[in-house]
């Protein structure tokens, strides 16, 4: 986001060429070309607010799909930044209300109301003007701090791009703390002075707002249960934000849905409900990426259920993820521009020596480095900050990318954690065997970075088909652009055939995968700012790879373990069947008792092949975590293995532990399956 | 000059049925008691590969050496031999209890059910199962025919030698343009000489080329036997060669193609065969001669280019390996006979000879070649 702030543009060069005709008949030889004062006339500042108004595609509004979905994706961001900031655990309602459901059938775009609640802290009266109204305003910008949205542009953007389309100005219901009285707040931005004008402010006691929780069938039947729709015993606080725009709702890829399912993988710690509007498009024939469970139905971890229409991700794991610590920038990771703009915020400041701007204004940076660096450019600890001249300060930048420094520190990186990572993968995706790693802090130009990896195999995900990858930054998850992504050619780069995989030269694995890459850092560098792609720096790239050949050796373990276990599952056959012919061959012989003989045999045969006992011997339990210590960080379904592996048991008395597959599925009330899912970990 | 062995044939054959039964139960008492004691059941089976072949220089022949290996039940890829041994080692003591014998086809079918409970049959056909026997043979150290065992006739003798068959007087002066079958098995209790004035043994590569001999009646004008063992000669016929050589003193003449095939029979004829190396010592025949067709042979008998078969690639490493045998190697006619074969670029089949005249084989070729002694061995 470099330079944005400082963006002028020559908007309105043209405007006047209209009116050049009739100048032209009074003042022909003046008709090209402009005196300087005219065109300081036409000059002039342009607020942010116009410049995106003018390039919306910049933040992820090119088409009236995308509008929508990035919509709910700024909120979806805010609402969880919020929440985690106000040490809360997120529950959050995402609404899509369709507002021409009787549109015809070929409408390209609709009107559509898009709603998103939250729990956490709520909003001040007096900011929400600036929160919502205002383009780069916002408390992440100036800070080096892991967080979702770092900008500050994507709610009011939306917001503004509401207003556009439909004129329409964006309703905001806050409550600041649970005694506190909520407000109802409509405003509208105005483009030119980048400034939110309120047109309605009135105190109200509906929080969560009331009228949701009968918009639906679906909705009907969860606000029934306790804490099941926009309860407010849950909602004791909170913030709803409603913001009417022109978009289009259609499933699939890049679809709202996709973004709620990869979000709730990557937040296994939030609740989220997702009423989707009524009508979809009517050419919408995708089917939803990830599986989900129809409600009621046997379940047996946190998993995603649907009812009537209405989604519920439910919260995997019960405690809130570290607070995230504030950095100052590492002196590696400035540039020359971002130095002066520093040295110049420092100059107000009252003990403003270079000395005190140095310790106080970088991180790693001790007394005895700060003296060192002040001899290097040869000038005294004490020396003003706004004394120096540009020559001095560029040999302060370059002894600054020259000393030598301890890494920035890492506890500012709070990655989503093994096991919660786990959790998410089984919340959202229905597979066999997962595997999940996250790999030491790192640093890129200065800013730390850490790399997560988790694939889920096998299960009820297609295997004929190149792998999915899912993409997070910050927990956020990143659903276009994906091969200009660096995760992507981390992946394309690994090489997965070492893992039992099928790979085609210089693209993705072929198989029944998904492959999860998370990175957290306080700055993550994107291609764009509209945050699709992960630029390509070596460092991260190879923290990546690194992190999925972890995950991928625990698969190829796995595969082999599990190949294996299928071979001695053969090889017993094998041995058993022929058996009983050898023993009834040496009674015919020499007499012997063929059943003595027999078992006798059988009972080596059983050592031989123990292997295949460990797949037989599962007391019942479905999902069931390895104990070996170093295969941490993988959860294997059994029920979820292909039959062939099953097969032996066909011909083996079961023990008497053994309670046949399903069984442990036991019909349980979904409520307390969010809760009481196995002990997995 | 007629032997005849000294036992009669019922009592020898008792005799020699109730060690063989001895043997087979003493293995599967082996087994079980492995079995029973916890132990992985094996079988041991004297290795039939090359690897444990050796050349005997001193006798002349090829013979088994001591390696073993171990046929286990708890391997992949013994289990379903082991089970076949098992079934096989049962079905020879049914055999020996009746007194009967079973042809390899017939042992085949003996052993054939499908495995309780799978659709699996015992026996995916008879190569398996003819593998198996001859594993039989050398891990209880008995031969086939006193498993009970025989092949199928393959091969004809005519000629100046009277036979005891089974107590039938055969004399093979008098067997009619088809001569007589050499059967599977002939052991002295089987088979004994009665009367021979032959002075040497014809054995020609086969039936086509022994019936040319046979119309000439060769046999009766050079006072010899015929024989022909249908390309590579099977046991009953190799038996019966080394017998004649062996016990009637008759020198074995060999009359074969000149292609690596024909080097390849004379070799088995004169030194055994790697896959029968534990029965060398009553087949091999080491002072066999290879009488023709020699490679000198087309510019010799000034054949036509008509009777040219071009070499293929496969017949020239044949050619080359044949060449490396110990007893060829060491042997330079042989060197330089293969040479000559694979200098020539084509291989000759001795019907060949016939493009000079109908009887030239029997009337010209070999008679010169005896006369003038012009063989290898």
């Amino acid at each position: 986001m470099s330079g944005t702030e400082a963006v002028v543009m020559e908007s309105s060069k043209r405007k006047s060429a209209q009116d050049h005709p009739q100048i032209a008949g009074t003042k022909p030889k003046r008709s090209r070309g402009a005196t300087a004062d005219e065109m300081a006339d036409r000059q002039r500042d342009i607020s942010v607010s116009e410049f995106f108004a003018k390039n919306r595609h910049l933040l992820g509004f090119d088409n009236p799909r995308k509008a929508l979905l990035t919509t709910v994706k700024e909120a979806v961001d805010n609402c969880l930044d919020a929440c985690e900031e106000g040490a809360i655990l997120p529950e959050l309602s995402v609404i899509i209300e369709d507002l021409q459901p009787d549109r015809p059938a070929s409408a390209k775009s609709s009107r559509y109301r898009v709603t998103v609640v939250d729990n956490g802290p709520g909003i001040v009266r007096k900011q929400v003007e600036n929160i919502f109204g205002r383009l780069l305003y916002g408390s992440k910008f100036h800070r080096l701090k892991m967080s979702r949205g770092q900008q500050g542009i994507g709610i009011s953007a939306a917001g503004m791009y509401g207003l556009i389309t439909t004129g329409r100005p964006m309703v905001i219901h806050t409550k600041p703390g649970a005694t506190k009285a909520a407000h109802h707040i409509e405003l509208a931005m105005n483009t030119k002075t980048n400034r939110a004008e309120v047109t309605l402010d009135k105190e109200t006691t509906d929080f969560p707002p009331k009228r949701f929780r009968s918009l639906t069938a679906g909705t009907r039947s969860l606000a029934g249960e306790s804490g099941g729709f926009l309860d407010a015993a849950v909602y004791r606080h909170g913030t709803c934000v409603s913001i009417e725009l022109e978009g289009r709702y259609q499933r699939g890829r890049g679809s709202v849905d996709e973004f709620l399912e990869l979000t709730a993988i990557a937040n296994p710690h939030a609740r989220i409900v997702f009423v989707p509007p009524s009508r979809v498009n009517d050419d919408d024939s995708d089917t939803p990426i990830l599986a989900k469970v129809e409600a009621g139905a046997a379940v047996v971890a946190a998993v995603t259920t649907e009812t009537q229409g209405v989604t519920v991700f439910p919260r995997a794991v019960q405690e809130l993820p570290p607070e995230a610590k504030e950095i100052q920038p590492h002196p590696r990771g400035i540039e020359l521009g971002t130095l002066l703009q520093m040295l110049k915020d420092f100059e107000a400041s009252d003990h403003g020596t270079l000395f005190n701007f140095l310790r106080e204004r970088f991180c790693r940076v001790s007394a005895a480095t700060a003296g060192s660096l002040c001899e290097k450019v040869g000038l005294s600890s004490r020396r003003k900050v706004s004394d120096l001249d540009p020559s001095v300060t560029e040999k302060l930048f370059d002894a600054l990318q020259n000393a030598k420094l301890a890494p920035p520190p890492t506890d500012c990186l709070v990655p989503i954690g093994v096991r919660q990572l786990l959790a998410g993968m089984l919340k959202g995706v229905r597979a066999e065997f997962y595997a999940a790693s996250t790999r030491e802090p790192a640093v890129y130009r200065g800013r730390p970075f850490q790399i997560e990896a988790a694939i889920a195999f096998g299960g009820e995900l297609p295997g004929d088909e190149t792998a999915r990858v899912i993409r997070f930054a910050n927990r956020v998850p990143l659903l276009f652009q994906q091969s200009a992504c660096s995760s992507f050619k981390a992946v394309v780069e690994t090489s997965w055939r070492n893992y039992n995989l099928q790979q085609p030269r210089g693209s993705l694995p072929i198989g029944p995968l998904v492959i999860m890459i998370h990175v957290a850092s306080v700055w993550v560098p994107f291609t764009s700012e509209s945050k699709e792609a992960i630029a390509d720096y070596d460092e991260i790239r190879k923290e990546m790879r690194l992190a999925l050949m972890e995950c991928g050796r625990k698969l190829g373990t796995y595969l082999n373990k599990r190949q294996q276990m299928q071979r001695q599952g053969e090889r017993r056959d094998i041995f058993e069947r022929y058996i009983g012919e050898v023993s009834k061959a040496l009674h015919d012989i020499a007499g012997v008792d063929t059943k003595k003989v027999h078992d006798a045999l059988l009972k080596q045969a059983r050592a031989h092949t123990a292997a295949a006992d460990q797949s037989l011997d599962v007391d019942g339990k479905v999902v069931q975590e390895q104990e070996s210590p170093d295969e941490e960080g993988i959860v294997v379904v059994q029920s979820a293995m292909p039959p062939s592996i099953e097969r032996p048991t066909k011909r083996t008395p079961a023990p008497a532990t053994l309670r046949p597959a399903g069984t442990a599925d036991v019909k349980k009330p979904r409520k307390s399956a969010d809760r009481d899912g196995p002990s997995l970990f | 000059m007629a032997k005849i062995s000294k036992l009669s044939p019922s009592a020898a054959t008792k005799a020699r049925d109730r060690v063989t039964s001895q043997k087979i139960v003493a293995m599967a008492e082996t087994v079980a008691k492995r079995a029973l004691s916890g132990k992985e059941p094996v079988v041991s089976i004297p290795a039939r590969t090359r690897s444990n072949t050796i050349w005997n220089k001193r006798k002349g022949i090829l013979q088994m050496g001591d390696a073993a290996q171990e046929r286990q039940l708890f391997n992949l890829n013994q289990a379903k031999n082991f089970m076949q041994t098992m079934l096989h080692s049962s079905s020879v003591k049914t055999l020996i209890e009746a007194e009967k014998t079973l042809s390899l086809r017939g042992m085949f079918y003996k052993g054939l059910h499908t495995v309780a409970g799978t659709k699996e049959k015992t026996f995916a056909d008879q190569d398996e199962s003819d593998g198996i026997l001859e594993d039989l043979e050398v891990s209880i150290g008995a031969l086939r025919e006193e498993l009970r065992i025989f092949a199928k006739k393959a091969g004809t003798i005519v000629g100046n030698v009277t036979l005891v068959d089974s107590g039938d007087e055969i004399d093979c002066r008098h067997m009619g343009s088809g001569g007589y079958a050499i059967p599977s098995i002939v052991e002295p209790d089987v088979i004994q000489f009665k009367k021979c004035e032959a002075e040497f043994v014809l054995h020609v590569e086969k039936n086509t080329v022994w019936n040319r001999f046979n119309e000439d009646r060769f046999w009766e004008k050079h006072n010899c036997i015929l024989t022909e063992g249908g390309g590579q000669p099977p046991r009953g016929v190799r038996r019966m060669l080394r017998r004649l050589n062996e016990e009637l003193g008759l020198p074995v003449y060999c009359l074969l193609d000149c292609d690596p095939w024909g080097h390849y029979i004379y070799s088995v004829i004169k030194q055994g065969s790697i896959s029968l190396a534990f029965e060398s010592e009553r087949l091999a025949i080491p002072d066999a001669k290879f009488l023709g067709i020699r490679s000198k042979d087309y510019k010799a008998c000034n054949l036509s280019d008509d009777v040219q078969i071009a070499l293929n690639d496969n017949d020239v490493k044949r050619a080359k390996e044949i060449a490396a045998y110990p007893w060829f190697q060491a042997h330079k006619g042989w060197q330089r006979e293969i040479e000559g074969l694979l200098t020539s670029g084509f291989k000759m089949e001795v019907e060949s000879l016939i493009t000079k005249d109908i009887s030239y084989v029997t009337e010209v070729y070999v008679p010169q070649r005896l006369k003038a002694k012009d063989w290898l061995d």
